[in-house]
């Protein structure tokens, strides 16, 4: 189990590493935390010619806010989401997320650059991205490009980012008065990727959602931010408006079978999550039970 | 029930002032360890040595009709490219059978695949190198051709005469069969109020230990001689076969085996890449390491389990069981593992079934098929949690079909505990358990009215607990009856030499060995005691066949039971030397004498009269100050091997309570209890974490655990992320309680502890599941019970 030979550079700036990937494009990885990159490596499941180290890129840290804008940077790592009182303030759906990614070893390698990029679709970070409506922030050959998060993640491990752009910050709007958020996944072992997950934030008004942004993911190939969530907006939810919001729900999903579960079993649960979701952000106990009927 | 030893005068041996037994002291490798200082096998540099990968076939089975090694020679630091046809030229095949399981077949195995793959993960080529990233290299360059056959992989249709026969001079794909009729079974169920009937199921699964198997042989031309360092539970064993099959004497095979990243039953037995590994340094007259990395664990470490096994209990309405039957079904891989074989899980189902009951009417048969999977083997734990999760899960559904509380049927059908001496429906003598006692202290622990009372105030607000029971048996201190009697030259004895060297410390020196259970630790309490020397003073060396006695070393929880009477034996001789010697230089009788606090003191008013340290030095380099005709004797050795019961049978009680999710299938483990007597404990910390590890393991079977073959007999999840072993996060809290019944065919009174946590851990978690299941009226029998199976059973999806 050890990698093939590949060349290694630091970069020193970000300019460098444009440069070097400008140079190497398809051949080269970016090495960030390095959590999922390497464990690929080493089972020779991927074997790149050219590894470029960010690691070292001090502009690539730090959490800022700015107005309404929480700027994260790509290089901050899980563990600095998790001790951040920014994101703790500004984006606590994000610090919860954080707390389910892996295990204390992992978080404190492992970036939400990384795991962005990586765009694995049972990560709970890309939920976030979407259930946030962050902006993803590359800059490439031809400078800086914005792109919502819901056009950032592309399928399986694919995203919009193209072999010679890196991923250097997301911009999330920071939370608003009567926000709430909510976030929960089921996985069989603390730490292990979801079977299915849900990543919700909202604003509640009075006892009604005025918004709900539903980021599920592991449920399909890529973060699903769900059109159901519309059937609960600004009305009164009774567990009949509960159910046809699980009925939607179930119309928008396409999961995937694999060795946790099939895509019965995801559905099942992603209706759980949906019903656990309402009732918990609107201290609603009978509405738990909605993914019973 | 505490059973006062018979044999007072016996144990006031064990019993005495600064005894270290039945005390928790920190184990003496522990510094070692935790600076660093261990020597594991792959920490081992040698001069000249080379790394060995292993091309592994790709296919379940297949023909090889072609292997070209030519480019992956011309690689960077690449030494040699051996095929299994060369490195037939240094060592045989074998075949792993044991005379006295009657019928057991297999085929010859080799040390590599000659012409021939059996399973996705068999070995077919060599490729050594000066570094193991180089022969990784190099081995993506071997080219292999094969054409597929049919893999053999559903053992429900291994023996369909449809399916291909995997080895056709074998006739068919029954590796062994066993059936046992003992009592009147018919007539039982004919006259029983009820009659429960259902089928188990038991996910494959292995031993994940934290080091993986690992070797380096270094075959010494000039003398003649190959040493080889291996991580394994039985060097001598290991000498043995390497012997054999090398064509050599055992005098040219030394077997050193010092730290060991975890064993379970794993690093028992012999494996093909290892004995190719043996060969290769013979071939290559240089040192070859070979460390399996965590993706050949996966495809090469044995598995274990996969049983199907259907059950069949009568029950009186009055709670008496009645008989209990079973039709046991196993697949085991393509060949039968060497040299214990891959008969002895089956084998010890059947005799382990129903053991803790009194009902003398069953009946079993249990099937042994081969398939084109990787070989299964001993596990720890082996046959137990198969034989108490049919034997409990059928004792609770019998409960519950005629309304009784699952601890009123144990209750009333559990062996009492003055009916010892007996034997078991299958033939297991039994020297002395103490079910009752241990279910009684259980009940306490966990104050099960209580829990019952909380379980129905929940389940009103549609939380739903379960409380799972299961009683248990466990085989310890085997005697030659495992695998002597079967022509396997595995010892069951085990020896110890001590020596007083020449400032007063001892040099113990045991056959068995150390894999993290604390043989070191319990070996020198042991010694420390009996002798009245300090742990400190004793040096335990284990582990080297050149340098311990004879012995099987760690395996079937034997260490403690055999290795430590073998100590006690050897330290009463060396103290009796030393007590002759003090004698004679203080004018006094042995029998004035004793040994207290490193001094010979008197036994009347404990003045302390000599220290060691001057004895010792008078003895070494002073004799000539000795009486004539005193020659001291300051080294003693002493053997032991259990002979007037094959096994000793230990006993224990577990008991689970959970939480079912029933929404989402997900069971969240809340407690968990075991209750266990292992005769005499040497060291209380060492025995409660042997337990409490062994019930990981078996909640890891249980909940997660599972090797996810394709029909095609591909390994789907040969890897941490996909492979779920128990994690922290989801472990109980376990609590140990422990009865003491000595076994008085030793004076130390040990039996063993290994198996009793892993023996009761998923069927104690499957009764609670289906405990809490219960206003579903719906059961489960398949286990790892993961949320898919619960959900389906719920009917949720």
């Amino acid at each position: 189990m050890k990698a093939s030979a590949f060349a290694y550079a630091r970069a020193t700036s970000v300019v460098n590493a444009l440069e070097l990937l400008a140079a190497y494009g398809d051949k080269a990885k970016v090495l960030s935390g390095g959590q999922s990159l390497m464990p690929a490596m080493n089972l020779r499941l991927i074997s790149p010619e050219f590894i470029v180290d960010i690691g070292e890129l001090a502009e690539l840290r730090g959490i800022v806010v700015k107005g309404d804008v929480l700027t994260v940077r790509a290089l901050t790592r899980h563990v600095d989401v998790l001790g951040s009182p920014e994101i703790a303030t500004h984006a606590p759906l994000l610090r919860d997320a954080t707390s389910h990614v892996a295990h204390p070893a992992i978080r404190n390698r492992g970036t939400l650059g990384g795991s962005l990029a990586h765009a694995d679709p049972a990560a709970e970070l890309p939920a976030c991205m979407v259930a946030l409506g962050a902006t993803v922030i590359v800059c490439g050959p031809q400078g800086e490009r914005r792109i919502p998060a819901q056009e950032f993640f592309t399928g399986i491990y694919e995203t919009a980012l193209s072999p010679q752009e890196l991923l250097v910050a997301v911009e999330l709007p920071v939370a608003q008065k009567d926000s709430a958020h909510f976030f929960h996944e089921f996985a069989r072992r603390q730490g292990d990727y979801a079977i299915v997950g849900l990543a919700a934030q909202a604003i509640i008004q009075g006892d009604q959602f005025a918004d709900l942004r539903l980021g599920f993911f592991a449920v399909g190939d890529r973060p699903l931010l769900a059109k159901a969530a519309e059937n609960l907006v600004n009305v009164a939810v009774t567990s009949e408006v509960l159910a046809s919001a699980s009925a939607a729900l179930s119309e928008e999903l396409d999961p995937q079978e694999d060795q946790q579960a099939t895509p019965a079993m995801r559905r099942h649960l992603a209706k759980v999550l949906l019903s656990r979701c309402v009732a918990t952000l609107l201290s609603r106990p009978d509405l738990r039970e909605g993914a019973r009927a | 029930m505490t059973r006062a030893p018979e044999n007072r005068d016996a144990f006031s041996v064990l019993d005495r002032p600064n005894s270290y037994i039945g005390k928790t002291v920190p184990r003496p490798n522990l510094d070692r360890l935790m600076q660093g200082r261990g020597q594991y096998v792959s920490d081992i540099e040698l001069p000249r040595m080379a790394h060995v990968v292993f091309l592994r076939s790709p296919h379940a089975h297949a023909r090889i009709t072609g292997i070209d090694g030519a480019a992956a020679k011309r690689m960077p630091g690449v030494i040699a490219v051996v095929t299994g046809q060369e490195i037939a030229a240094v060592i045989t095949p074998w075949v792993g059978v044991l005379s006295h399981l009657k019928g057991l077949k297999s085929a010859p195995q080799s040390a590599i695949a000659v012409d021939r793959v059996c399973w996705q993960g068999e070995a077919v080529a060599a490729i050594i190198a000066t570094s193991r990233a180089a022969a990784e290299d190099a081995a993506e360059h071997v080219a292999v051709a094969y054409e597929e056959l049919d893999a053999v992989t559903d053992m429900q249709t291994a023996l369909d005469p449809t399916t291909s026969v995997i080895h056709p001079a074998l006739g068919d794909n029954l590796a062994f069969e066993r059936n046992h009729d003992a009592g009147t079974v018919d007539a039982a169920f004919a006259a029983s109020d009820e009659v429960v009937e259902a089928e188990f199921i038991f996910g494959r699964h292995t031993g994940v230990t934290l080091e993986p198997r690992s070797v380096v042989a270094d075959w010494n031309a000039a003398e003649a001689r190959l040493t080889i360092y291996q991580g394994t539970q039985a060097p001598h064993m290991v000498q043995n076969i390497a012997a054999l099959h090398l064509g050599l004497q055992e005098s040219q095979v030394r077997v050193v085996c010092k730290d060991v990243g975890g064993s379970f039953g794993i690093k028992v037995h012999i494996y093909a890449d290892e004995m190719a590994t043996y060969a290769l340094s013979k071939l290559l007259r240089r040192p070859v390491k070979f460390v399996a990395d965590r993706v050949e664990s996966f495809n090469t470490d044995i598995h274990a389990r996969d049983h199907r096994c259907k059950g069949k209990i009568g029950v009186k309405r009055d709670g008496t069981i009645t008989a209990f039957e079973i039709d046991d079904l196993t697949g085991i891989g393509p060949y039968s593992m060497y040299p214990r074989t891959s008969a002895i899980e089956a084998n010890q189902v059947v005799n382990l079934v129903g053991g803790p009951y009194a009902t003398k009417n069953y009946r079993a048969r249990a099937r042994v098929v081969f398939q084109n999977k990787n070989v299964m083997c001993q596990y720890r734990a082996v046959g137990h949690p198969i034989a108490c999760s049919v034997t409990e899960s059928l004792v609770d559904l019998a409960a519950m079909k005629i309304g009784m509380d699952p601890v009123e049927i144990r209750r009333r059908n559990l062996i009492a505990d003055d009916a010892y001496p007996c034997a078991s429906p299958s033939g297991l003598r039994f020297e002395q358990l103490s079910h009752h006692a241990a279910l009684a202290k259980l009940i306490k622990m966990m104050d099960y009215d209580a829990l019952r009372a909380e379980q129905a105030t929940l389940r009103a607000r549609n939380i739903h607990r379960g409380i799972g029971i299961a009683s248990f048996i466990e085989v310890t201190n085997p005697s030659a009856a495992f695998y002597g009697v079967g022509g396997a030259k595995i010892s069951s004895q085990d020896g110890v030499a001590l020596r007083l060297d020449a400032q007063g410390a001892v040099v113990c020196q045991t056959s068995i060995t150390e894999q993290g259970q604390g043989s070191e630790s319990l070996t020198a309490q042991i010694v420390g005691s009996v002798l009245g020397v300090s742990m400190d003073r004793v040096r335990v060396i284990l582990g080297d066949t050149d340098n311990t006695p004879y012995g099987g070393g760690t395996w079937a929880s034997r260490g403690a039971g055999i290795g430590g009477e073998a100590a006690l034996q050897a330290t009463k001789v060396l103290r009796r030397n030393i007590l002759d010697v003090a004698a004679a230089i203080l004018q006094s009788t042995p029998g004035e004498l004793d040994i207290i606090n490193n001094s010979v003191v008197n036994v009347s008013d404990g003045a302390p009269r000599i220290e060691l340290s001057e004895l010792a030095r008078i003895v070494y380099f002073r004799p000539d100050t000795l009486p004539p005709g005193i020659q001291a004797e300051l080294m003693a050795t002493r053997h032991f091997v259990p002979r007037e019961y094959p096994f000793a049978f230990t006993n224990g009680v577990q008991a689970s309570w959970l939480e079912v999710d029933t929404d989402t299938g997900f069971v969240k483990l809340l407690k968990h209890w075991v209750v266990e007597d292992c005769g005499t404990i040497i060291n209380p910390q060492l025995v409660d974490e042997q337990i409490r590890g062994g019930v990981v393991q078996g909640l890891g079977a249980a909940l997660f655990e599972k090797c996810v073959y394709d029909e095609r007999g591909q390994l789907t999840n040969a890897n941490m992320a996909d492979y779920l072993v128990p994690m922290s996060g989801e472990m109980p809290d376990i609590d140990v309680g422990h009865v003491v019944s000595p076994t008085l065919e030793s004076e130390l009174g040990a039996k063993g502890a290994g198996e009793a946590g892993t023996a009761g851990a998923a069927a104690a978690v499957t009764n609670a599941v289906n405990d809490a299941l219960r206003p579903f009226r719906t059961i489960v029998t398949e286990i790892p019970l993961t949320p898919q199976i619960i959900l389906t059973a719920l009917g949720r999806i």
